[in-house]
Parts: structure tokens; sequence; C-alpha cells
């Protein structure tokens, strides 16, 4: 594709995975967009990013805008790469990060272990309390606050968490604190338990605010190197950080706030799902992304995707903000097949990953994955292998691993183990699909499934069988999905604040000043952003149980912000409640008293979304040209001649019989014979069962 | 039967499993009392429509029912049988008796006839503990207890629904004995889903794969996991293995109960023999004989961690378990102290497999559910109760040192947040730390429990206390040393510091305002001789505050100073002095 030499303004989408930097180009005037994938440089994700961009765009100062998703934070707590942080604590609990929620990594096994990122040394208790009704029992001593700063930092600590009981509650003794720390402390890395998570729950507060201060340093670091190194290039634009909710944020909050992009790459892929399906007529549907060793799903109902509280990036690291839900399990290409003791087939949880990877890649490994059972039955070439890593695969050697490891110990022959293979592991996505759908209620005839990443569209036909969905929908460049949401994502800012109040005894007032004073806050922080909006939005939930519960469900309020009122009563709080609950759990509890436990207000930012069939095909080549070779493949018991088609050449409106395969770059389709597959107006491919 | 091949097998176990899964997630999310709701007190699964042998069970729930609950739907297959009740489909039989079917009163019990035409073709079966269901303490861990009628209601199987009708009359009964009626009620109700949702899952899988063939599945696991689990037996070298432990006392009279396990291997078949254990005793800490073996079903799961949860894993081990045992208790002796008999049988589990194959073992865990309970009324005459179990320290291991106040191996029950205790509570805790030197030396170290100190916020209060291991410490295990003894402070009438005579038994704690109950948890036992420990690491445990420098000395010969500063010539004189 030519490179940009009309000094129009674009739009960059940038996501760092693990090997490869996909980048994605919107040239706002002209409507067009290019592409450009380079391999990941882990040290400094920064200069993968330059590297690509350059792919396309020599003149930097053409670029408007980039918005990024990030793994630097992810990997720094997955890696425990973050900063030396200390924790100024009430006296009694310093402790708090360390004794999590008495809970354990496994349940079966007792050979669990856990290191806090904040080990005993650091953490540094002082004289204070604040009791559950924000009652101030002690005042906070600032002699002590500035003796135990003094302390971390002859420790060598570079960041600091304050983090006090019941500070959700009245957070005066803990801002006090901050204000006496920020006189002495030599940066800005200093993160109050308070000011990120104001919610009811010591442990999940102290996690999340320790584990901020501990991102604080490396991603200060990181977004100044990208941003110094952009400006450099003359890059005169905005930069944009996805956070985990699937929403955008400036670089200055993202300083602040660096926990707040714990999620920050998967999300953008899901938030591009929901805008390919909905363009495409398909607001429903989940996002399937088969890696080398996971398969994560999430839900998009209605063109929203459901949002978490909280996660655990790892055993005991619990970050509590919203994140865009995502449910992994142990099955992506890399998973190694093996027949148990009791001899049951068994796919995973152990993972050959991408090195050694799979037996076929002739690197080492010698024990059969998924990806070898899909090269043995010839739904992969092992004459193209993806990514350009290697230059062929070893067809033979992943057929003698299956018949060593599956086919023996099972007494079936080879090609069936590889589609046995195929089939549990099937079974296994399917079994993560119907976890968050049909058990959360919802019919799957409405749903599609859309695969991206590599290996998704090989295993997709089988995934809608199985479930009983209606459709797969894979979209134009399933390789660069994440890229391309992080360019259309909305700008988004949650609070939460715990209320703790017995709906009758709630202050109404007091609630709707405070509505209306996080909401302008919200708002002013979208104006200091220099970005296009096309209007805003606010969500205002209130997390409810009925008294004696203690999971509670999130009612939206009905109301519409008017200048200083927001038009909140007793009533409205109430059916909100009711019709939430009715609609989770069926039946309402009559009689029982309900109490509000905590607020949330987001506010959101829509940017302007593309018109997405500027991706789809151009057209000036029939069905028949895109038809590139046959290729055997195993199906059922038996061979079958399948057509192999280029996929970017296939015209819009053509319809691609089952079996088929369909190749690009950055993955290969598999239609099963009782499939075909539509390629619709944006270039996705529609598989669903022949007429 | 049909045939099945491999390959539907694995597709059919996966199905089944996530019926029973999906069963634990409904009554999670809609129970009232946070033991179901946080602690996961509960359990669902599919039992054999003659056997009640357990077919498929969620993972998410409680590990002890896993083994129990098969003898709940045996005690409701067994009452049908003697009384010739005829059964129809949207029959719900509840009951809660612990000497039919298990553990202890809190935990009721609802069963449920699936039918495939006019056989019935297995069970569904839900579990969950009730917050009160009666007796002489609130939350039924009465530590003085001498007859179950003192620990709570006691109900025999009776029908909650007869062909999908609701018995409104067996509601109010229940309602009407508990403290919490309210609660009751919920979890009543989540539980009653839970049995629907079962019920509607089943019926689409047995309509998409086939009569014939989730039979034949169900069959297949049952044998594989049989397979499974001699093979792991026939690992173990041919012998017969001895393992003590004792609980403190029965919280009636003070002296101290044995559980005694002889473990005979031989080929691929394993014995527990329990002869050697204590008779029945006065108080609270008896069990019933399916609790005993629910109980080693946990501690093998601990240790062969893929077998699956279905009744062939059980297939290939035989028990002796005396009539008169504590551990194979009858009407109406006390049981509500279930969790510290089944902790001492895992316990003995983990010592004797030690012996056997010290690569797979790990030093015995804190050992004890420790249920506090704190109550009064406030001053606008609404009654407060406040019920937590507390944590305490993992075994060493041998890839390192154990977890630091993990939960117990029967539960994989979190705490509540300090913060919502507080919140609902007139209590303000004081502590909530770890404590120093409660890890069993060894090797590997044993993790460290926990100190909680609570004030009392109000006027007046009761407190009571249900522990063990006051004076019997978890083991540790190959040459590892055992970890600190569970103790309680607690103010007198002259306001003194004092310890229960029982020792970690106590009923009738009166507190006012200001007072303070002061709780110090046992760690995990140690994993290897403590000499072994790299005396760098026994350094970086004193520099962090796990170890004292005295501990250090004494356990593991090394010398330290207080800031964590090792001493390597007086540590290598002391050690070499051994």
């Amino acid at each position: 594709m030519p490179k940009d030499q009309n000094g129009d303004q674009t739009v960059v989408g940038v996501d760092v995975g693990g090997t490869f930097t996909d980048v994605f180009f919107l040239n706002e005037t002209d409507g067009s967009c290019d592409v450009a994938k380079v391999p990941s440089t882990r040290e400094d994700q920064s200069v993968g990013i330059r590297e690509g961009i350059a792919q396309q765009r020599d003149d930097l100062s053409e670029v408007s805008l980039i918005i990024h998703g990030t793994t630097v934070g992810t990997n720094a707590l997955l890696e425990r790469k973050g900063a030396k942080t200390g924790i100024i604590t009430t006296k009694g609990f310093k402790d708090v990060i360390e004794m999590r929620r008495r809970d354990r990594p496994e349940t079966w096994g007792l050979w669990g272990m856990f290191e806090p990122v904040v080990p005993r040394d650091l953490r540094v208790e002082v004289d204070e309390r604040v009791l559950a009704d924000g009652t101030l029992h002690t005042e906070v001593n600032l002699d002590d606050v500035k003796q135990a700063a003094q302390t971390l930092l002859e420790r060598g600590a570079q960041s600091v968490c304050i983090f006090f009981m019941n500070s959700y509650a009245n957070a005066s003794n803990e801002q006090a604190a901050i204000e006496v720390v920020k006189d002495i402390w030599p940066n800005e890395h200093i993160t109050s338990s308070s000011e990120i998570l104001p919610e009811i729950r010591e442990f999940e507060r102290c996690s999340t605010a320790t584990l901020n201060a501990y991102l604080q340093p490396p991603i200060g670091d990181y977004l100044e190197r990208l941003e110094g190194g952009l400006r450099d290039g003359g890059f005169g634009g905005e930069v944009l950080i996805v956070q985990s909710n699937g929403g955008v944020m400036s670089v200055d909050t993202a300083r602040s706030f660096p926990v707040r992009t714990a999620l920050s790459g998967p999300a953008a892929g899901v938030i591009a799902g929901a805008h390919i399906g909905d363009s495409a007529g398909f607001p429903n549907l989940i996002t399937c992304d088969m890696g080398g060793t996971s398969f994560d799903v999430s839900l998009v109902a209605d063109g929203e995707s459901a949002l978490a509280a909280q996660t655990a990036v790892d055993f005991g690291m619990v970050v509590r903000t919203p994140m865009i839900e995502i449910t992994t399990i142990g099955a992506g290409g890399g998973s190694i097949a093996w027949v148990d003791r009791g001899g049951l087939l068994q796919i995973g949880p152990e993972s050959a990953g991408s090195d050694p990877g799979p037996v076929c890649y002739g690197l080492g490994n010698d024990r059969p994955t998924v990806t070898d059972a899909n090269v043995a039955l010839g739904r992969i070439n092992a004459a193209k292998p993806i990514g350009g890593k290697l230059d062929h695969l070893d067809v033979e050697a992943a057929k003698a691993a299956i018949k060593a490891h599956v086919a023996d110990p099972l007494k079936i022959d080879v090609m069936a183990a590889a589609e046995a293979i195929i089939r549990v592991a099937n079974a296994k996505m399917a079994g993560a699909i119907r976890l968050v759908s049909v058990e959360r209620g919802h019919d799957p005839e409405k749903f599609v499934a859309m695969p991206f990443g590599g290996g998704g569209a090989l295993h997709a036909g089988a995934l809608i069988k199985d479930v009983g969905l209606s459709k797969a929908l894979v979209p134009r460049f399933p390789g660069v999905t994440s890229a391309l949401g992080c360019v259309i994502a909305d700008m988004r800012f949650d609070r939460v604040h715990t209320l703790n109040a017995m709906l009758d005894d709630l202050d109404l007032k007091m609630l709707a000043a405070e509505i209306i004073e996080t909401a302008e806050d919200g708002e002013r922080r979208l104006a200091e952003a220099d970005v296009a909006f096309e209007g805003t939005e606010h969500v205002f939930e209130l997390d409810m149980l009925y008294l004696g519960q203690t999971h509670t469900v999130a009612a939206r309020l009905p109301l519409e912000l008017d200048g200083v009122k927001v038009g909140i009563d007793r009533e409205i709080v109430k059916s909100a409640f009711e019709e939430t609950y009715r609609k989770s759990f069926g039946r309402l509890l009559d009689g029982i008293g309900m109490r509000v436990l905590n607020l949330r207000v987001t506010v959101i930012g829509r940017r302007p979304k593309f018109d997405l069939s500027i991706l789809g095909p151009s057209g000036d080549v029939s069905l028949e040209d895109a038809k590139a070779d046959t290729r055997e493949v195993w199906i059922d018991g038996k061979w079958w001649d399948a057509i192999v088609y280029h996929r970017l050449d296939i015209p819009e409106g053509s319809i691609v019989p089952g079996p088929a395969l369909l190749e690009q770059p950055d993955t290969t389709i598999f239609i099963d014979p009782d499939l075909e597959g539509l390629v619709d107006r944006f270039g996705n491919l529609v598989i669903s069962r022949k007429a | 039967m049909a045939q099945l091949d491999p390959v539907m097998l694995a597709v059919l176990k996966g199905r089944l499993e996530q019926i029973a899964d999906e069963m634990d997630a409904t009554l999670f999310r809609s129970a009232f009392n946070p033991i179901i709701a946080e602690a996961h007190d509960a359990s669902h699964g599919l039992y054999h429509a003659e056997t009640g042998e357990t077919l498929i069970q969620g993972k998410s729930g409680l590990p002890v029912f896993v083994g129990a609950m098969s003898f709940a739907v045996k005690a409701v297959i067994d009452k049908v049988k003697a009384e010739s009740i005829e059964q129809h489909p949207g029959d719900v039989f509840i009951f809660n008796d612990p000497y039919e079917g298990g553990t202890h009163l809190s935990d009721f019990k609802l069963v449920r006839p699936f039918f495939r035409g006019d056989k019935i073709f297995c069970y569904l079966a839900s579990v969950g503990h009730w917050h009160d269901v009666g007796g002489n303490v609130p939350g039924n861990y009465n530590p003085v207890a001498t007859e179950c009628y003192q620990e709570g209601m006691l109900i025999p199987p009776v029908h909650l629904y007869k062909k999908g009708e609701l018995n409104e009359d067996i509601v109010a009964i229940l309602q009407s004995n508990s403290r919490l009626s309210g609660s009751l009620y919920g979890d009543l109700n989540g539980q009653v889903s839970a049995l629907e949702l079962g019920e509607q899952r089943l019926g689409d899988l047995l309509e998409e794969y086939g009569e014939d063939q989730v039979t034949a599945a169900l069959v297949e696991l049952k044998k594989s996991a049989a397979k499974l689990m001699a093979s792991y037996i026939s690992d173990l070298p041919d012998g017969t293995y001895a393992a003590e432990d004792w609980l403190d006392n029965d919280g009636i009279i003070d002296e101290p109960l044995k559980v005694g396990l002889d473990l005979i291997i031989s080929g691929d078949r394993m014995t527990l023999d329990f002869s050697r254990t204590s008779k029945a005793c006065a108080g609270p800490v008896n069990i019933s004989k399916s609790t005993c073996i629910a109980s080693c079903y946990v501690a093998l799961k601990h240790i062969f961690r893929d077998v699956p949860a279905n009744a062939g894993v059980l297939e290939p081990i035989d028990f002796v378990i005396p009539e008169d045992s504590l551990l194979s208790v009858m009407r109406p002796k006390p049981v509500g102290g279930y969790t510290e008999t089944i902790l001492r049988v895992i316990d003995v589990m983990f010592q004797v497999i030690s012996q056997i194959a010290p690569d797979m073992a790990n030093g015995c865990a804190y050992g004890t559910i420790n249920a506090l309970s704190m109550a009064g009324y406030r001053k606008n005459g609404a009654r407060w109760v406040m019920f937590s179990f507390f944590g305490g320290g993992h075994g060493g291991h041998p890839n390192g040192d154990g977890l630091n106040h993990g939960n117990a191996p029967i539960s994989t029950a979190t705490i509540p947040p300090l913060e919502i205790l507080e919140a609902a509570y007139p209590v303000r805790f004081t502590q909530w730390a770890l404590r120093p030197d409660s890890g069993g030396p060894g090797r590997n170290r044993g993790g460290c429990g926990a100190v909680y100190e609570i004030e009392l916020l109000e006027e007046k209060a009761d407190a009571f206390l249900f522990g063990e291991r006051g004076k019997y410490a978890p083991a540790g295990v190959v040459g590892g040393q055992p970890g600190a003894l569970n103790k309680f402070t607690y103010p007198d009438e002259n306001g003194e510091d004092a310890e229960p005579p029982m020792v970690s038994k106590m009923v009738g704690i009166h507190l006012d305002r200001g007072q303070r109950v002061r709780l110090e948890t046992p760690g995990g036992g140690g994993y290897g001789d403590p000499l072994e420990r790299d005396p760098k690491a026994v350094a970086e445990d004193v520099r962090l505050g796990y170890v004292t420098p005295e501990a250090a000395a004494t356990f593991y010969k090394c010398a330290i100073s207080e800031n964590g500063v090792l001493d390597s010539a007086a540590t290598d004189r002391m050690r070499g002095e051994n």
C-alpha cells in the first residue's frame, strides 16, 4: 500500500502483543486504512511501536492521534517487575496485603505459595483509626507518617501506597497523610487507597492501590519514552491509552492510575469485536481469542460488553477496577493432549506455548498439541506457516507424537486420534462459551461467535454447532482486531464510592450532590483531552442487595443529568433494583429490606466510529479467481478434497461451500462440509449451516 | 448399553461437570448467608439412582461434601424403599440428619429424583450450610453440647415438594426454628433454584446425546476413576504404615482424643484402618462414618490431585472404622464440631503418606476452624450475631514454604473483609496480622498463622469459641517441626487476661465495652529437617519478622541479629555441634 503523501491526518491504533506489534491506520481525511505488523520489542515496547508506524508513515506530523493498548502493566505484574514499593498503613494491619482473603491458589493440593509485591519490611504502621461509620477514632499522627515515609525512602522505596482502614468511609486521615508524604517524597509516585478505590473491602482496596503504586514508575517511564520518541519523530498529536474497561484515558491519567491498564490489550479486541459485529448486523456476539496457551472468551450483548468488578492477575494479585469480563480456559494451539492413567483423553492445562511450541515446529517438544492435530488433519498448511518464523511444519513428526501419546494408549489409529484431540479441545472451548452465555441466561441462538487472533478461525464452525450459536463471524483482518479496536474505543471514566446504607435511610440529597459532582469531574477530564467526541453519556448505578445478602446486583438508575438536578427519589431506586434482581434470579423477596452498598458513576465520551465497509473486498475478482489449490482434509473419519482460497481475494456476496480452507497472512479459516461461508460487504466471513 | 468412544466420553464428562458447576454457581449467587455466598459451604451433584453413589459433582463446592453427599442420597433411597414411598417427578426431599447423611445439623440437604419416563434416571442433590438452625448457641457451634438436640433442630428426610407442589408447612416449621428465618428462607430458595436448573440442564443433555450414551459415560467415568486411583496406589510400596494425632478434648471432659490410622498398601488396594481411634466422646467432636470416609477422600484428593469427584475413586479402598468409634457415631451423640475431627483425619492421612512417599507429602495445615462468635443487643434492642471462621498457616512442602494465612483443607472458604464485619457489627479489630514464629520450623517452613484482636464497641456482648490445636500442634513431616499452638485470650471477671480451661473451647465469655478478645492461630507444620534450611533463608525470615532471632537459634541453630544479619561463623559453630 502506498504511503500517505498528502499531509492527511491519520489516527493510529497500536496493539502490542507477546509476539507482534499490530498497527492500524485510519486516514480521517479520505477514510482509507492501512495495517502494519512488526515483531514486538519486549525490552522497550515503544521501539516496536515506532517501527510499526514507520512502516506506513514516514512523517509523524501526519498522525494526529495514537491510541495504544499496552501489556507493559500486565507483564510487569506477571513478572513481578514493578518498582520497589512501600506501604504506610494503620497500626495493626500491615499484613493485609499478605493475608489476602484467607484463600489458596488451588482447591486441591496444599502446595500453594504467595509472595506479595511489597515485602514485610517495606510496610510501616502509623497511629490512626477511622471506624466503619466514618467516625474519627484516632487522628493520624503526622510525625509517624513523616517518619514512616523517611524509613521507606531509606530502604529504597521508589513509590508509596497509603492505605488506612475504613478510609472509604472517611478519607481525612489518609488525605492528611498524603499531604505530608508529598512534602518529602522525591517523585510523583504516591497512591492513596481512597483515591484509587473508595470502596469497602480492605484487601481488595489495599491490593489495587498497592499494585497501582507498584506500576507507577515503570508505566510512567514507559509512557515518557513512548511520547519522547514520538515527539522526536515529529509527532505533535495526543496519545491515549486503552484501559481494562475498554475505554481510553489520557497519558496523564494513565501515569496516575496505571493499574487501570492491567487488561488493556485484550480489552481493545473486544471493543473491536463489538463494533464489527454491530456494523454487520450482529449486536450479540461472543469473541473467541485462541492463543498458544489459552482461549479467551467475552460476551457482547446488544453491542455492550460485559464488565467484571475485579480480576486476579495472578494468585493474590487482585485488581478491583471495572474491566471487560474475559473468561480464560487453558486450551490453546499449544495445549498438550495426553491420556491419563484412567484412560481418559485430556487436553491441557500443560502447554508447549510458542517455544518450543507444537511438535511440528521441530523445536524440541515431542508431546502432541492441538496445533499438531490440526496439521495432521490437513487443516493447517504445513508449507506456509503463519507468522513467518518457520518455513515449513513437520507433519510426520506431529503424527508420530499423536500416535505415541494418544492413538496407542487409546488403541485407535492416528487420524482418529488427531480428530479426537480436536473434538475434545472444541468441547472444552464450547464449555467456556457456554459458561459466559447459556449459564448467564442468554439464548445461544441469538449469538454469533467471533474468532480473532491466529487460531480461532479453524475451530469456529465446530463451536457454533456444539453450543448452538447461530453463526460465526470471522472479521476481515482477525490478526489486527485489537489495533482496530484502539482506533474506535471511547473515552471512559469510572468511579465507585461506598455508601452502605439502608434504602430507607439513604440521604438522597447528598447522593444527588455526589452524582452531579462525580459526573462533572468526569466531563472536566473529557474536556481536558484534546480529542473530538460525538457525544457524552453518563451511567449511574447502585450496587444493591437485600439485607442479609453479600452479593450485590448493579441497578442502573434511569437518570438524566439536567444541570444541577438529577431527579432521584426512593421509588426510582427501588424499582431499578427490583427490575435487576428479578432479571437475575427470577423472583423478588418481599418484606426484606434493601441496602445500597456502592454508587457507580461512569462518564463516557463517544468517539466517532468509522465505516467498516472501507475494509471490504475491492470486487474486481470472481470467487473462481480466489481459488488457490485443493488440499486433502480429514473430517469425520475420511479424507475430503477441500478447496483452498485466498481469503482476501474472495468478492463480496460470494458463498463458499464447505469443506473449504481460506488462507490469509494472519490466519486460516476452516469451513466444515455441512457449513458455508458468506462474504459480506465489510469483508467479514459469515459461517452458517448450509441452507 | 451403548458402546462409547473415548472422544464422546471426554466430551460428556465436561458437559456433565458443567451442569453440577452451574448448580453451585446458582446457589452461591443467590444465597443469603455469607457461609454459602462467600465461603462456598455448599455442593451439588448427580447421584446414582439405586446406590446413591456420586456420579458427578461440581468443582466449586466444599471439598468435604464430595464424599459425604452420596450417603445423604442413600439415606433418601433407603427411606423410600423401607416405607414403600411412591416417587414422582417434581418431588424434593429435605433433611439435615447428620447420622444418615453425614456432616452436622447446619447442612441442609435437598434431594430430587430425576425421571426419564416413569423411571428414576438419577438423583440431583444440593447441600448448603445454613446460618442458624436453632439449638443452644447462634450459629450452632456449641462446644459444650452433649446431645444433638442441643445443637439444633433435626429434620429427617421429608417431602419439601410433592409433584412440584411446595409443602408450606415444612417451610413454616423450619423458619420458626431458626434465629435467622429470613436468611434460611433465602438459602432454601437458592437451593430449590439450583435443583430446578440441574433438572433442566440434564434434560437438555439427555435430549441431545440420548440416555444410552449418557448412561454409558457415567459407567465409564466411574471405571476410569477406579483405574486411576488403583494405578496411584500400585505406585506406592506395599506395607503397613501408622500415624496418630490428637484432639485437645471434647469440650466436656478435658482428656485428649486419639485419631489412630494404620494404612495398608497391598498391590493396587489400600486399607484405611482407624481401629486405634478413641471411642465416641461426650462432647460435639464426634463424626459419623460417612463423614469419616468423606474426609479420607478429601485427603486423597489433596495428595492425588487429578482423581475425579466420583465414587470410582473409593473403589480400590477398604475402610475399617469400628462401630463405637469417635469416627462412626450414632444418634444422639453431638456432632456440631465435626470440622475439627475431619481436619484431624486429614492430618493423619498427610502424616502417614509422608512416610510412604515423602515427595508427595506436606506438613499439616493449622487444623482448626476456630468458630468465634460475638453476640448481643444494640441500643435499639436489635439482636446482632457475628460468627466467623478464622485462618492459619499451611504446611511446608517439597516445593517451598507453606502458605501464610490459608483456608482449611476441607473448604475453599474465604474470610469476610474485616471492613464488612466492622460495618455490620459493633466491633473494632485492633489487630489483623501474621503471627511470628507460628510456622513449624523445617527445611521448608510452615506458613504463618494469624493474630486477630477484636474490641467490643457496644455496651455488652457474649462470646464463644470452638477451636482446637490448643494442646497438640499441627505436625511437621519428613523431619519438620510442628507449628505453634492455638491460643485464645479473653478478659475474666476482673478484667485480667485469661485462657479457657478447655484451651480452645469456651462459652459464656462476657464482654463489656472496650474489652478485647485475642485469637492467635497455629501455623503449618514444617517439611524436612530445619538444620537443612539455608541460614540465609532463615536470616531473611528474621529480617522480615516471620521468625524471631530466638527461634532461629533454637530450631535452626542460626545466629541472626534482631535486624536479620547473619553471623556465619557463629552459625557454623552452632550447627557444627550437632
